[in-house]
Parts: structure tokens; C-alpha cells; sequence
């Protein structure tokens, strides 16, 4: 006989975008969190993420997790995997969606993730769900985008 | 490409916003708001309808205020109303808000379940889109309950877009791991996998891919051209999906990845091809880059990993393993940190394969150098660990020399566990145990405060076994001793060694016996109450050893400042001690002080500390408010106060019991009444089989429940295939932690395992999937064993896994004709097998009929001439064979006391005892008369026919003649 024995693996946990003040630009959280531990897991990774520099890796254990994050201009954006889960996968992921911002909003900066918040939620869901990664073609989300700016 | 201005579309939303941003103080924010909140509140009240612009933008600032940290208490209906829109943007804010302000009022989630089943319905794609996004955020009980059979159906239906499709499976996905109760596996199952093989649609594939497997049929097996496809194709030809001129990347590490979840093809050109696709990754590891961007380059070592990963899953191909690991090696001198931190990780699983163990070997120079010099700890961590994988005979002394200097400089949140690791290595390669010991002094001098018991008690264990070493390392002490700042801990050991063996180096005058007791004495008011009881306890040995240090040392006990001690252990010590060296006559002194015997060997209580930390247990929770304090490795739980010796506990205060875990079943928990309950039948000591009886002919239900946890399984099974679904329910309002579980399969069984999550919220359950396959016949079940820690205490449960060979039978229908003919052939003593057994119930017709189905084989009607008697055939389905089986069970309502044994082969002895444990099994309970059962294994048309006789006993007349007769 033959078990095999594994549990389900939920890959993103969360997804932050701070800045280096730590106001939260966007919080997706992907788990079952009430808003005091929010707050908490919100203040961590601000601590954890921001005092490391250009020769640490992109990659910081966290509780049981791992953050994978990446710096751009005054804003970090940290995703929150399991620690088996592919570092260099949700780098990308990252890099992916924020190309994607820079494209919607037209050379994206903090302010437009301010005024557009309601937005960067629909960006999202297109990107990721349910703590997977749901689509990672450029063209397709932004052709999508596109069709859903047009709507009224 | 779109572009959207500042807010455009809610210009009042975007002056809010900015009023908020111009706020030169807190209140002046909360002025702000105030204002804002009585103006929406006003207008939601106002008799004047809104229309759906205005309340668009409304429910939109109350989201932004939510978001900038304020409470909302309103507005809810006007998001609900907001779904019932046609327009987009009106829709989308109402989702978006009902998303992030979930409510659990059971009257909106009525309206709101409404509006999503109505843009389910819809067949707008984008409307459908925004009520499955709302559910896969929700993800709540009453939407799955609502949803869970729906989505399956938009998933698989012909008719639905693409983009749809992705969004129900990520969606289901959700709802599964919220209510894997509810996502029921069904006949869409297959067209699910339909789809996954369907490459016309990349996202939709990579939507599929994450869903738990258990949701796929149980024979789905991933087929590797596709992946093949992907890798070797020109970065052209995927479009779409690739990116920076790495085709498909993020899909290929989720195939990479799905295939670690099964084990390696055994289709010898399935495998084939496999391995020709990590080849193909491998070679483009070693093709020029197609762009200097370091997107490239991380997109395509994202595949590298991947594949990397699948190979030391397989770690079965030299050759593949050997390549992986010289890739790795390059990656160790990257300039890419990260590449530098992911190598050094990678390379810490390939260094305990057999293939690869010297391959990685030859890189230690560099790792040392990365421990030496990396700039980020994290790092620095990974060399430490990869040089522990690495070591062994060869290399453990240059390994150890660099930790222990690493030792000096090392960052605290890694140093116990460093100090753990020197230990345990310097314990197993140790040639010569004066390196040994030489090793663990340096230990407590460079890094004493991290120097658990455990080490300490173990050097003087070993020291206490070996007398090879014992005038060395009562040496080596003595000279450590002399350091004008000596740590603690060096004390404990010096104490103890020099109590014991202080002799052997007494002829120096340079330590001699007075200069030893003035060495110990002189450290002796620095210490501890449990490290001045230690030295005590010494003393009161030299007195023993060295006649001459008597006086000096009464005289110490003697003081006021031992014997009044207002410590009552040490006072107790001083006191008893002084009177055993003034009355007792040298020979008694000589019987009572005595060298310490031996210990008896056993695994190190080291390295199951270094596990325990490792584990899932890093982590360190507080209880008592019963809210998460999760810390990082390292963290908690060092010196834990319960494992501090008693100093009361035996002459010298070392304990002879293993002090690690304090991990005894009989530690008091709970659990000891439920072992104590379990009945005679339980195979092993302390295992749990109560729960395990009620499974034979059921497939779900509670398997175990107290009064912390209930377990409840649900499972199926077809052919030689089964899933088990394990649901752990925290009973209790505390979380529990280091939840750990492991499933042992004896003998040639074998598994693999994940580990769940270490913690249990409070009312909490987690689910746990487990796939089998029954390779051959077995009769032991596979045993799981939980721990966890509930209030500080180790819960510690054993329990059989109802997995038994009936759960693969096949039913077979036959006619009468055949399966007496069958019958007929079994006709050898060796082919059968019959018990007579009595049963504790009623015995009803409908309950017999539920537990033979239950059983698994095909009930035949019409085919005994005898409508009393039951008839069933079924083939039990192995990976190896098929067993075929007829079984006969004949109720006798004359219950007659009658045991009747057929005569067993021995060759066949396996199908016996099982059929003799599923007689027990299935029968004993409900029935409540005597019957006979008989086993009849046979050589038959296919590989081997068993069969069984249940039979009744009627009065005098022999079982088995009737039927052979019949």
C-alpha cells in the first residue's frame, strides 16, 4: 500500500503595498484575519521589510510564511507564500503586476493608488484570486481592463 | 492602453480623498470624517431616492474610510442595492465593498446571495465575473453552501468564456478550502480534466492547476508532453504568456510543482519523457541569456527551481541530481543575492540524497566563505544549514571548527539553534572523543548563554561512558575553569566532572585536590541556586575522593551561609551532606558516593531538540488570552523552565530520564482515560482502534472524539485507489499548537507526508487529504499519530486508520449456476477459511444486508437456494493481483454455541488473518448469534480466487458440507 499524505497549500496569504511610512496602499487578504491581527501583520512586515537594503534577498521568512517582496520608488509591495512556495515565481508576479499598474495608470505613481483605490481591487482580482495567481498575461488583463473602463 | 485619470468618474470622492490628504492633524481628519459620514448618513435617509450614481459615490467614501482605519456601521443595503444594478461600475463598488466589509447579518447575506445567483445566471461574463471574485473573497460557509454546486457547472459548461472558467475554478478552489464538506467531488470531475489537457486555453489551465488534486478523479495521473510543450518551446510561441522571453513560466512551475504531488511514472516512456524535459530545463540553464534583464533571468530560474525540486522529489536519477547540483553551484557565486540564498536552500535538500551527497560536497569552500561573508543573515543561515546537510566523517571536523568560529559573530536569533547543530555533529562524527569534549567546552564558552541542558547533560554522558576520555576532560575543565569570567553552564560541567573524576588529575600538583576545590568554590557565590546545589553535590564527592580536602570542605558547609541558607534545598543539602561526612565510615562513604554507573545509550535528547525546533513547534504561542503570538524560529521556547532540573532529583541533580521532551503519553493529558477505555483488541500499546472497528463497512463518520478533539473521516475508494479525507476539529476555544501529524504504514509500507499546519484556532477545523494505493495485500493498518500542545501540555493520539483490505473490493454479480460452480472448485481444506462467531445485536435483515454491501462485495440475490443465507462475491483489487472472493454468511437463529476452524495453509496465512480480522470487524457488533466464518483462498481463472465462507450453524449438520453439497 501506498499513502500519500498532504494538505492543501494555500499560496498567497496576503498581498501588501506600503509605503516607507507605512500607510498601507492596498491590503488583499487571501485568509481568514479580524482586523486586530490586520493591524498587526500590517505593522510586522513594515518592520520586517523596510530595514533591509539593496544586498538583501528579496525574500524574508515571516512567522510560518515567507514575505517575497520588491521595492519600487517609495513603495513596497510584499506578498505573503508558504515557505515551500516559489521565491522567484511570485518575484516575478510582482513584477508582472506592477507593470501592469504602470500601464493602466500611465506611469503609475502612489497618488493614483490613492484616488483610485476601488480600482487597484479590480486589477487584482484579475491578476490574483483566491490566493492563486489567475491571469499573467499583460495583454489579456489590460485588454480586459480596457473593456471594463469602457463600461458604464 | 487605457489610462485613467485621478478618480475619474466620483468627482465628490476625489475632492473627499484630497480634503482627507490636505488634514494637517489626526482630529482635524476625524473632524473630516465626521462631517462626511452625517452628510452620507443624511442622504441615505433622506426621503429624496438616490440614484444609483449617488449612492455609487457614497458607498465608495464609506469604503475609503473603512480602509483609512474607521469603523462603518451603515450603509450595507445601499451596497447590497448597488449589485441589483445593470451598470458595471455601480455593480462593482457594491461587490467591492461587500467583500471587504463582510457582515454576517443573515438577512443581507440572503439578498446578497440573491444578487450573486442572479449575475450567476446572468450570462453577462463580466457580471458573472464580479459575483464569483465576491465569493472566491468571501469565501464564507453560507456562500459555499449556496454556490458549491453551481460553480462546477459554469466551470464545465461548454458555453462559458474563458476568463470565466479561470474565475470559477480559482473560485471553487476558495469555497473548498473554506467547506471542503460542501465542494463535492461529482461526474464534472472528468471534464475538469478535460479541460487541464485542453492547450488551446493557457489561463484556464493555469486557473485548473492549483485546485486541490483531490478534487481531480482519483486515476488522474499529470501527463508530461504537455509540460514538454511548454519547456522546449521557442520563447515565440506562446505570445500571451510569455514573459521576458521565458514561455509561460508561472504555468510551468505550477505543472512542475502538481507533479511533486505523485510519485514518479512508472511507465517507462512517460518517464522518459519527463526526465527529457528537466534535461531541456537544465540545458537553457546554460544557454547565453536572451536579455540582460533580471526579469529574464528570474522567470527562467523560477523553472529551474521548480524542476530542481522534482528531481529531489523523484531522487531516483543520478544523473539529473548530479546536474542540479552542479547548476546550484554555479548559482552559489552568483552575484544575484537571491540566486545566492535560493541555491544555497536548494542545495540543502540535494545534500540527503544518496546520488548527490558528494556532488555537493565539493562545494564547502564556498559555503563557508558565504557563512563568512554574506551580508544578510538570512543567508548566512542557509550556508549553516547546507554545511550541517553536508557534513559527515569526512569533513565534520573543518565543518565544526567554522561553525564554532562563526559561533563568535553569529546573530542571536540563530544561535541556539547553531549551537544545537555543533552538538549534535561534533556527538556523531566524533573519531576521537577529546575533540568531543574539546568541541562542547569551546560550545559553552563562546556561546554559553545558548547552551541548553541537553548538551550539557549529554557531554557529561558521554564522559561518564567512556573512560577513554575522562582524565582529559576532567583536565580540560579544570583549565576552562581558570578563566577569570567562566560561563555558568562551564561550571554545571566542571562541577561535575571534577566531582567524578577529579582523581584521575589530582597527581599535578598544579591541581591538586585543594586547588580543584578552591578553583570550584572560588565560582561558587557567581551561581545559580540549581548550579550551587550541583557543586554542593561535588563537594560532598571530593570529600569521598580526597580524604584531605575533609576539613576544609565541612567547614564550608558548616557556614552560616549553607546551612542557614534560606534556600531549603540547598540548606537541606548542606546540612545532610555534613552529617554524612561526619558519621559515616569511609566505606559506606566510599558505597554511597560512588562513581555514577553508565548511562544507558540511547538517541541523542539533542537532535530531538534540534527536530522540535525545526518542526512546525518553532513556533511559541501564548495561551492565555488565547490569541496568536506566532514567533519566528529561534524565538520562545529556549531554556524552558519546566525541564530545569529539580535540584532535589538525585545526588549530583541530573536526572537520568530523557529531559528533552517531557513528551510521555502519561504526562496527565486527557488522553490516558481514552487508551485506558481502549478494548483487549488494540495491536499496539497506547493505540486507539475503538473508532477503527466501526469503519470496515462505513466510509465516513467520527473516527475518534474527546474532549479537546474530534476527528472525522470521510473517504472512497475505487479500485486499488482510495482518498481519505481527515477533518480535525478543535473542540476546545484555545488554539492549539505545534499541531503535528504522521501517518506510519508498518512493514512494507511506506508514506509521505506534509505537514498540516502547526496551529488550530479555537472551534477551528483543518482538513487533511490522504491518497492510497494498495499495492499488494496487507492485514496492518496504516497508524496515524497526532501531537499537539493544548494549555502547554503535549497531546500525544495513536490511531489506526480504517484502511482494510475490503475497502478495494470490486463487486462482481454472478449467477447461481457460476457461483456454485466456483464454489465448487475451492473444494481443497487450504482454500477456505470459516469462522464461527457470535453476534451482540439483533439480528435484522436490512442492517446484515448494509454491512455486507458495506463491506464492498455484490450481494447476490436469488442465487443461495436457502433465502436465509447471504451470498456475495467481490474481487478484491490490488496493484500487484486481483483476488477474487465468494462469501457466504448464514444467520442461525437457533443460536447454538459452535466454534468450527478449517484447516489453514500456511502459505496463505496473510488472507486468513485478514478475513479473520474483518469477520471480527464487520460482524461482532450489530449480529447477536453464532455464526460460522470460513476462509477459502484458492488458485483460480485469475490470478489467485479467494473464498469466504460466512457461514450460520444449523444445530449438528457442518457448515461446509451443506454448502458443498448444495
Amino acid at each position: 500500500m501506498h499513502i500519500r499524505l498532504h494538505t492543501l497549500n494555500q499560496s498567497i496569504r496576503f498581498i501588501l503595498i506600503q509605503n516607507r511610512a507605512g500607510k498601507t496602499r492596498l491590503a488583499k487578504w487571501y485568509m481568514q484575519f479580524d482586523d486586530d491581527e490586520k493591524q498587526k501583520l500590517i505593522e510586522e512586515v513594515h518592520a520586517v521589510v523596510t530595514v533591509r537594503d539593496a544586498k538583501h534577498t528579496n525574500f524574508v521568512e515571516f512567522r510560518n510564511f515567507k514575505i517575497i517582496y520588491r521595492r519600487y520608488a517609495g513603495l513596497y509591495f510584499c506578498i505573503c507564500v508558504d515557505v515551500t512556495d516559489n521565491n522567484l515565481a511570485y518575484l516575478e508576479g510582482i513584477h508582472n503586476f506592477v507593470e501592469v499598474l504602470n500601464e493602466y495608470f500611465h506611469n503609475v505613481c502612489e497618488l493614483d493608488l490613492v484616488f483610485n483605490f476601488y480600482k487597484v481591487y479590480t486589477v487584482v482580482d484579475e491578476m490574483f484570486l483566491a490566493g492563486e495567481i489567475r491571469e499573467t498575461s499583460q495583454t489579456k488583463v489590460l485588454k480586459q481592463l480596457l473593456m471594463l473602463q469602457s463600461l458604464e | 492602453m487605457p489610462a485613467v485619470s485621478k478618480g475619474d468618474g466620483m468627482r465628490g470622492l476625489a475632492v473627499f480623498i484630497s480634503d482627507i490628504r490636505n488634514c494637517k492633524s489626526k482630529e482635524a481628519e476625524i473632524k473630516r470624517i465626521n462631517k462626511e459620514l452625517a452628510n452620507i448618513r443624511s442622504k441615505f435617509k433622506g426621503d429624496k431616492a438616490l440614484d444609483g450614481y449617488s449612492k455609487k459615490k457614497y458607498v465608495c467614501k464609506l469604503l475609503f474610510i473603512f480602509l483609512l482605519g474607521h469603523d462603518i456601521d451603515f450603509g450595507h443595503m445601499e451596497a447590497v442595492n448597488l449589485l441589483s444594478s445593470n451598470k458595471y461600475t455601480e455593480k462593482q463598488i457594491g461587490y467591492l465593498f461587500i467583500s471587504v466589509l463582510v457582515n454576517s447579518n443573515s438577512e443581507l447575506i440572503r439578498l446578497i446571495n440573491n444578487a450573486i445567483k442572479n449575475d450567476l445566471s446572468s450570462r453577462n461574463p463580466t457580471f458573472m465575473c464580479l459575483a464569483l471574485h465576491c465569493i472566491a473573497n468571501v469565501g464564507s460557509r453560507e456562500m459555499a453552501e449556496a454556490f458549491a454546486g453551481e460553480i462546477p457547472r459554469i466551470l464545465v459548461a461548454g458555453d462559458t468564456m474563458d476568463s470565466v472558467k479561470q474565475s470559477a475554478a480559482l473560485c471553487l478552489l476558495r469555497l473548498y478550502k473554506a467547506s471542503p464538506d460542501l465542494v463535492l467531488m461529482g461526474e464534472w470531475t472528468s471534464r475538469v480534466v478535460h479541460l487541464l489537457n485542453d492547450q488551446s486555453c493557457m489561463s484556464v489551465q493555469r486557473s485548473i492547476l492549483p485546485l486541490p488534486h483531490c478534487l481531480y478523479p482519483l486515476d488522474f495521473n499529470p501527463s508530461p508532453p504537455f509540460l514538454l510543450q511548454i519547456v522546449s518551446s521557442a520563447s515565440t510561441d506562446l505570445q500571451d504568456y510569455t514573459y521576458y522571453f521565458v514561455p509561460a513560466p508561472w504555468l510551468s512551475c505550477k505543472l512542475l510543482r502538481l507533479l511533486q504531488c505523485y510519485p514518479p511514472p512508472e511507465d517507462g516512456a512517460v518517464k522518459g519523457r519527463l526526465v527529457e524535459c528537466l534535461e531541456t530545463i537544465l540545458n537553457k540553464a546554460q544557454e547565453p541569456p536572451k536579455s540582460k534583464k533580471v526579469q529574464h533571468s528570474n522567470a527562467k530560474n523560477a523553472i529551474l527551481f521548480e524542476a530542481i525540486s522534482l528531481i529531489i522529489h523523484y531522487d531516483s536519477e543520478p544523473n539529473l541530481l548530479v546536474r542540479a547540483c552542479n547548476q546550484l553551484g554555479q548559482f552559489l557565486q552568483h552575484r544575484e543575492t537571491n540566486l545566492r540564498y535560493l541555491a544555497l536552500e536548494s542545495m540543502c535538500t540535494l545534500a540527503s540524497s544518496e546520488f548527490s551527497h558528494e556532488a555537493v560536497k565539493t562545494h564547502i569552500e564556498t559555503v563557508i566563505n558565504a557563512l563568512k561573508t554574506e551580508r544578510d543573515v538570512s543567508v548566512r543561515q542557509r550556508a549553516a544549514d547546507l554545511l550541517y546537510a553536508m557534513c559527515d566523517r569526512s569533513n565534520a571536523k573543518q565543518i565544526v571548527a567554522e561553525m564554532l568560529s562563526y559561533l563568535e559573530t553569529a546573530d542571536y536569533s540563530i544561535r541556539e539553534e547553531m549551537v544545537l547543530k555543533v552538538a549534535i555533529l561534533a556527538e556523531k562524527y566524533a573519531v576521537d572523543y577529546s575533540w568531543y569534549v574539546d568541541t562542547i567546552l569551546n560550545l559553552i564558552r563562546i556561546a554559553g548563554d545558548y547552551v541548553s541542558e541537553e548538551v550539557w547533560y549529554r557531554v557529561i554522558q558521554i564522559v561518564i561512558n567512556r573512560d577513554d576520555v575522562q582524565g582529559y576532560a576532567a583536565k580540560t575543565v579544570f583549565e576552562a575553569l581558570q578563566a577569570p569570567a567562566c560561563h555558568e553552564n562551564m561550571v554545571k560541567v566542571g562541577g561535575y566532572i571534577l566531582g567524578e573524576f577529579g582523581n584521575l588529575i589530582a597527581g599535578d600538583p598544579r591541581s591538586s585536590p585543594l586547588v580543584q576545590f578552591n578553583l570550584l568554590h572560588s565560582k561558587f557565590h557567581l551561581c545559580s541556586v540549581p548550579t550551587r546545589a550541583l557543586l554542593l553535590s561535588a563537594y560532598i564527592k571530593f570529600i569521598n575522593l580526597f580524604p584531605e580536602t575533609k576539613a576544609t570542605i565541612q567547614e564550608v558547609l558548616r557556614s552560616d551561609s549553607q546551612i542557614r541558607n534560606s534556600d531549603v534545598e540547598l540548606q537541606q543539602r548542606a546540612v545532610e551532606y555534613l552529617k554524612l561526612s561526619s558519621i559515616a565510615s569511609t566505606d559506606v562513604l566510599a558505597t554511597v558516593l560512588e562513581e555514577m554507573p553508565p548511562f544507558p545509550e540511547r538517541e541523542s535528547s539533542i537532535l530531538a531538540k534540534l527536530k522540535k525546533k525545526k518542526g512546525p513547534g518553532a513556533v511559541s504561542v501564548e495561551l492565555e488570552d488565547g490569541k496568536e503570538r506566532g514567533e519566528l524560529n529561534g524565538g520562545g521556547d529556549r531554556g524552558g523552565d519546566a525541564s530545569t532540573p529539580s535540584p532535589s532529583a538525585d545526588l549530583l541533580g541530573l536526572r537520568s530520564t530523557a529531559p528533552a521532551s517531557g513528551a510521555t503519553p502519561s504526562a496527565g493529558s486527557l488522553l490516558v482515560d481514552v487508551f485506558s477505555e481502549a478494548g483487549p483488541s488494540a495491536t499496539s500499546a497506547g493505540v486507539n482502534d475503538d473508532g477503527f472497528l466501526r469503519f470496515v463497512c462505513k466510509n465516513n463518520g467520527v473516527l475518534f472524539e474527546n474532549q479537546l478533539l474530534q476527528i472525522g473521516i470521510k473517504s472512497e475508494y475505487r479500485q486499488n485507489l482510495g482518498r481519505m479525507y481527515l477533518f480535525y476539529g478543535n473542540k476546545t476555544s484555545v488554539q492549539f499548537v505545534s499541531f503535528n501529524t504522521t501517518v506510519s504504514c508498518p512493514g512494507e509500507l511506506q508514506s509521505h507526508i506534509l505537514q498540516l499546519e502547526p496551529l488550530v484556532e479555537g472551534g477551528a477545523q483543518v482538513q487533511q487529504v490522504i491518497n492510497i494505493e494498495c499495492l499488494t495485500d496487507f492485514i496492518d493498518a496504516p497508524l496515524l499519530n497526532i501531537k499537539f500542545r493544548y494549555g502547554g501540555a503535549l497531546q500525544n493520539i495513536s490511531l489506526k486508520l480504517p484502511v482494510t483490505i475490503n475497502k478495494f473490493f470490486q463487486p462482481t454479480e454472478m449467477a447461481a449456476a457460476d457461483f456454485f460452480q466456483r464454489w465448487k472448485q475451492l473444494s481443497q481444506p487450504q482454500q477456505e477459511a470459516q469462522k464461527i462467531f457470535k453476534a451482540s445485536h439483533g439480528m435484522d435483515t436490512e442492517v446484515l444486508k448494509a454491512k455486507l454491501l458495506g463491506l464492498g462485495t455484490a450481494l447476490l440475490e436469488n442465487v443461495d437456494p436457502n433465502p436465509e443465507n447471504y451470498v456475495c462475491a467481490g474481487v478484491i483489487q490490488t496493484k500487484a493481483q486481483q483476488v477474487g472472493c465468494l462469501l457466504r454468511l448464514e444467520p442461525n437463529a437457533q443460536a447454538q454455541v459452535h466454534t468450527h476452524k478449517s484447516a489453514v495453509n500456511s502459505n496463505l496465512q496473510v488472507f486468513t488473518q485478514m478475513f479473520n480480522v474483518i469477520q471480527v470487524w464487520a460482524f461482532a457488533g450489530p449480529l447477536n448469534d453464532f455464526h460460522i466464518l470460513v476462509l477459502k483462498p484458492f488458485q483460480h481463472c485469475f490470478l489467485c480466487m479467494l473464498v469466504v465462507i460466512i457461514v450460520l450453524l444449523e444445530h449438528k449438520s457442518s457448515p461446509q458440507s451443506k454448502i458443498f453439497h448444495s
